[in-house]
């Protein structure tokens, strides 16, 4: 596999940003609850991991390191700015459903952390590379769980009806939970159970390990 | 170079630098897409206010349909009458109402919607067919469970007769006070009497359970919205302070009487 590509698909799969390094969880639990705000934020975080990532890595050699973190900040806040701005011309209803949410992807760790940990050390292009494939591996996760809550939250997928709801003289009872936070924990849980299963190397090793002959009531 | 690039003097200018080119890239940005972001609010609160009118504009021009159909008038909240004091145009009811200039504070007893503050003028959205006054569009709001809901509650020309209710803005919890929003649900509004016969005290809300057509009081009953006690409260309150003395009940009086 060549570098470039290799970095553009490695975060989607084998070092997930939100599976594996638990990053940006906060706003995955927010932006879920259907298909159509999750795809637009996916897009946008792209849009802002790649262009962070591109432009940090454009100055790293001027950045003073004292002020590195600022001077990344200041990058990132900008492109939100740019981004929410673009939205709120282009997409006003999903802007409208998403709020505060795209504001919000300045606090967004996997941003911040592909700038500090990538795109310090690398050139422009790669860099680039690397914040496509973070937004992507965001975006894989962020689609996983809006794809589980919307069908069983509101029975549709992207706002058309798959499962016909008992409140419109359907069958399916919808699943309330599936429409409130907590339940992208439960989904984000298992697609990190589902991803460790396949690849084992995820799988951290125990802190500690029980002693030979204890009971397991004794532990 | 990156020998020397934590000089003071180099820290400074990588910083301004930086700062200033950011700004340029979002004023840029700010300014050049807000005229489409502003058509798209206008486009947005104009939709909304048809809909509320029960006006079909599905693939037709939104912003000339309303202009046609639509006159917007600016009501005095305490005289119930029309004034001039702002630009029916341009003139935001929400931003108002937190200005302390174009505003009142309300008494906590009389604040049943939790408001808190009211603005001293409120636009009124009126349909008219061959010069007779067919229908009127009154914005309200007021706290539910988690959020302000914003909405248009749409009236028949007889001025009690509703034509429906409406939200445009809130966060309450989907699937449940998040029902507010439900084709079904507001499909309970219309033909549903605000004021019982005589009376400017506003009776119609939400009840516990499900209306029974035909009983006594039913005209007034709407059917509560099931596992959303508190965002069901919250519509009974803010539809009965917007149509009571603190709300429209004075203009409502004023123009039926053609005293406006």
């Amino acid at each position: 596999m060549s570098a470039s590509k290799e970095v553009l698909l490695n975060p989607v799969g084998r070092n997930n940003p939100i599976a594996l390094q638990i990053l940006g969880v906060c706003s995955a639990l927010a932006v879920t609850s259907n298909l159509n705000t999750a795809m637009v934020m996916t897009l946008a975080v792209i849009a802002v991991t790649a262009f962070s990532n591109l432009f940090v890595s454009i100055i790293r050699n001027h950045i003073p390191s004292n002020i590195r973190i600022i001077c990344q900040m200041t990058i990132i806040a900008s492109l939100v700015i740019v981004v929410d701005q673009i939205l709120k011309a282009y997409a006003y209803d999903v802007s409208k459903q998403l709020s505060v949410f795209v504001g919000l992807i300045i606090t967004n760790c996997i941003v911040m952390g592909r700038a500090e940990a990538f795109a310090m050390q690398n050139p422009p292009g790669i860099s680039f590379m690397d914040g496509i494939g973070n937004g992507l591996g965001y975006g894989a996760v962020l689609i996983f769980v809006a794809f589980f809550r919307e069908l069983f939250g509101s029975g549709s997928l992207f706002g058309i009806e798959i499962l016909p709801l008992v409140n419109n003289g359907g069958w399916y009872q919808a699943n309330g939970m599936m429409l409130l936070p907590p339940s992208a924990f439960f989904l984000i849980g298992a697609f990190i159970w589902i991803l460790r299963t396949w690849d084992k190397s995820q799988v951290e090793k125990p802190d500690f390990e029980l002693a030979k002959n204890t009971k397991k009531e004794a532990a | 170079m990156s020998a020397n690039k934590d000089t003071i003097g180099k820290t400074i200018t990588v910083t301004v630098l930086l700062c200033v080119v950011c700004s340029v890239i979002v004023s840029a940005a700010a300014v050049l897409l807000k005229p489409i972001q502003v058509a798209n609010k206008e486009l947005d609160r104009k939709s909304n206010i048809l809909a509320a009118a029960n006006i079909d504009y599905a693939g037709q021009d939104v912003i000339k349909l309303f202009d046609e159909r639509i006159k917007t008038k600016i009501v005095d909240m305490e005289t119930g009458k029309y004034t001039d004091a702002v630009d029916a145009a341009t003139y935001d009811a929400n931003k108002a109402a937190k200005d302390p200039a174009l505003s009142v504070k309300l008494e906590r007893s009389t604040d049943i919607a939790s408001i808190k503050r009211q603005a001293k003028y409120m636009p009124v959205y009126m349909v008219e067919k061959d010069g007779q006054l067919e229908k009127v569009v009154l914005p309200v709001h007021g706290y539910g469970l988690w959020s302000t809901l914003y909405g248009f509650l749409a009236l028949e020309g007889d001025l009690n007769t509703v034509i429906g209710l409406g939200f445009y803005a809130h966060a309450e919890t989907p699937g449940l006070g998040g029902e507010v929003d439900n084709p079904k649900w507001k499909a309970l509004w219309p033909g549903k009497k605000v004021y019982p016969e005589g009376s400017t005290e506003p009776k119609l809300g939400l009840i516990k359970g499900t209306a029974i057509p035909g009983a006594p009081g039913a005209e007034h009953q709407i059917d509560g919205l099931a596992g959303a006690t508190l965002t069901s409260i919250g519509v009974t309150n803010l539809v009965q302070f917007w149509m009571g003395e603190n709300g429209y009940a004075t203009f409502l009086a004023n123009l039926k009487a053609g005293e406006v």
